[in-house]
């Protein structure tokens, strides 16, 4: 592999490469990012290069969070994204060891049916549903959300945690029982605490997966002070007037940085999360 | 039951004592009823949230039902007339080609981007983490910004097309009905490939280094190591990959909802956004339900296909 082409056949082979995929995979955050923080005047000035700040503004960022309800959006999405989140993690261990450490009539097909129920997208369901959330008069509260998005996520949280508790060596339960804990304390004195990992991935997929949702958002939170941030950038930001992009791009990007920062704190939880269905061992 | 056995085979070494203990403690500590109380809490929410709406879903598709008010039955009145619909028949094609556009050019730059990642020691956490951020961020906000891109007065494609002298005029990509369809799937591109990039990575990390090493001491080419070493070893995750992107694209509904809502002229509407205009924004929830319940036989081969590899595996 030594030779005087080496460095060159490296700059062809993945320097080159890796900067186009750079390029193009981040080329949109870079755009929001700038014109977040241009005056929008400058956006209509045909002699400014648009790929670069002219003058540098926050002016966009003031006006969101005075002039429209963004903490609002920030505020509701933050509360369902939490609940929800932590009601699919109790429903998920459960589930998990359920299916991963007990024997019991059905098992196997209730594991088979968690399976399909993952691969259910809201689209088939998201009419029903609104006929189901209306009859429960749940409409523009919290629980429309915080009770419909676990189904989108108990199924994978179950899958990727069962797998955890698996993992973990059964004769450490059974030591435990011996000692006189009770099934449950053993969950939750024992396996709990081992699967530490699992919990995290399985908790800042469910967050995330609930911080990004659209559809359900869109319709079952319509009224104004109840969206989401997704939900009211889209429809409350964008005018008939062209002068909406610097806020529109402001509230886009505040609504990904939390996401952002999240994932690269625990970049590795995400990837075995995402990863736990489809790579084994 | 399987009482006795499901005791018996966890006893094994435990005291006498504890066995008491365990006998007493009856519902929680029995196997069979334990597993399936606690099966209840998640089965219950997805009951009455996914299983119900599902067959629901099927009842109101069999009526005549608007928002609202409970429709009679017509048996398959809405799906006969569904392929009379001209929309709807529109719809079915762009969904196919949303799809099955997209889903190869997302497997085979995901495949070029994890071979690129795998290989690129330097600042590899910080990289991995910036090309994952199309696939994790909001979609909807993302696609804001492919929205802005495709803006027929401030996109920066058309500035720079202009500047380069290719182009007289801005391009109107989300009015023109072929660069509308093109527009969308370059946004759904783009926001894939970081999620078969970073599944392709996982599945070639799992190849130990020897089996290369060993392969290139054989005097086996660059080629033929990837040929025999890096795609046995990949296969599986790129087709669970390929199934999953495939439901899904299927079943999207956001982006398009941002960048299109459907137009122009309905050229790139695909089932989600049509069944939302129908069933919600023109109250027709049967009609739209009927239009949801059509990707259903498509879903439902792709998950099965998926399941049946899984097993096999397995």
């Amino acid at each position: 592999m030594v030779g005087s082409g080496r460095l060159g056949r490296q700059v062809l082979s993945l320097y080159l490469p890796l900067a186009a995929y750079l390029l193009f995979l981040l080329f949109p955050f870079y755009w929001m990012s700038i014109v977040s923080l241009k005056p929008t005047n400058d956006l209509f000035e045909m002699q400014y290069n648009p790929f670069w700040i002219q003058h540098l503004t926050l002016e966009n960022y003031r006006y969101l969070f005075e002039n429209t309800a963004f903490p609002e959006w920030v505020k509701n999405t933050l509360i369902v994204s939490t609940v929800s989140t932590a009601l699919s993690l109790f429903c998920s261990v459960l589930i998990g060891y359920a299916l991963a450490r007990l024997r019991f009539p059905g098992s196997n097909f209730l594991g088979v049916g968690i399976f399909l129920a993952y691969l259910v997208p809201p689209t088939l369901l998201f009419l029903p549903l609104a006929h189901v959330i209306a009859r429960l008069n749940l409409y523009n509260t919290y629980w429309a959300l915080i009770l419909t998005y676990p189904t989108q996520l108990i199924p994978f949280a179950s899958w990727l945690l069962m797998g955890y508790f698996r993992s973990i060596p059964k004769e450490i339960e059974e030591s435990a029982m011996a000692d006189g804990c009770s099934r449950l304390q053993t969950l939750v004195r024992i396996i709990l605490p081992l699967s530490v990992p699992g919990l995290l991935s399985a908790g800042i997929f469910s967050f995330t997966l609930c911080w990004n949702e659209f559809l359900y958002a869109l319709i079952f939170m319509s009224s104004g002070a109840m969206k989401t941030i997704a939900v009211g950038t889209v429809s409350d930001l964008i005018k008939a007037d062209t002068l909406f992009w610097g806020s529109l791009m402001a509230s886009a990007v505040l609504g990904s940085v939390p996401i952002a920062i999240l994932y690269s704190f625990f970049v590795k939880h995400y990837v075995s999360g995402l990863t736990a269905g489809a790579v084994k061992g | 039951m399987s009482v006795p056995r499901a005791l018996s085979s966890t006893v094994g070494t435990t005291s006498s004592d504890a066995r008491m203990r365990r006998r007493r403690a009856g519902l929680l500590e029995r196997e069979a009823s334990l597993g399936v109380l606690l099966m209840v809490p998640g089965a219950l929410l997805l009951m009455v949230f996914m299983a119900y709406p599902f067959f629901l879903g099927i009842w109101l598709s069999l009526t005549d039902s608007m928002i609202g008010r409970m429709g009679r039955f017509v048996g398959l009145r809405n799906f006969v007339d569904l392929l009379g619909d001209d929309i709807f028949l529109q719809t079915t094609k762009n969904t196919f080609v949303y799809a099955m556009v997209t889903v190869p050019f997302k497997a085979t730059l995901g495949l070029g981007l994890a071979l690129v990642l795998n290989r690129a020691i330097r600042f590899s956490n910080g990289i991995r983490a910036a090309v994952m951020m199309p696939w994790i961020v909001p979609t909807a906000l993302s696609t804001l910004g492919w929205f802005m891109i495709f803006d027929p007065v401030f996109s920066p494609i058309s500035w720079l097309l202009r500047h380069l002298g290719l182009a007289t005029r801005n391009v109107n990509f989300l009015g023109d009905p072929v660069l509308a369809i093109s527009s969308v799937c370059l946004a759904n591109i783009w926001r894939g490939i970081p999620f078969f990039g970073i599944i392709i990575l996982a599945g070639l990390q799992a190849v130990p280094n020897e089996l290369h090493e060993a392969a290139a001491i054989d005097g086996a080419t660059t080629w033929q190591r990837f040929r025999h070493v890096t795609v046995p070893a990949i296969k599986g995750v790129v087709l669970i990959a390929t199934l999953l992107s495939i439901i899904w694209t299927f079943a999207d509904f956001q982006l398009i909802y941002v960048l299109t809502k459907g137009g122009p002229a309905n050229q790139t509407h695909i089932f989600g956004t049509y069944a939302y205009q129908i069933g919600l924004a023109a109250t027709e929830i049967g009609t739209g339900a009927t239009i949801a319940l059509y990707m259903f036989p498509i879903l439902a081969f792709f998950a099965v296909l998926l399941l049946l590899y899984l097993r096999r595996e397995d």
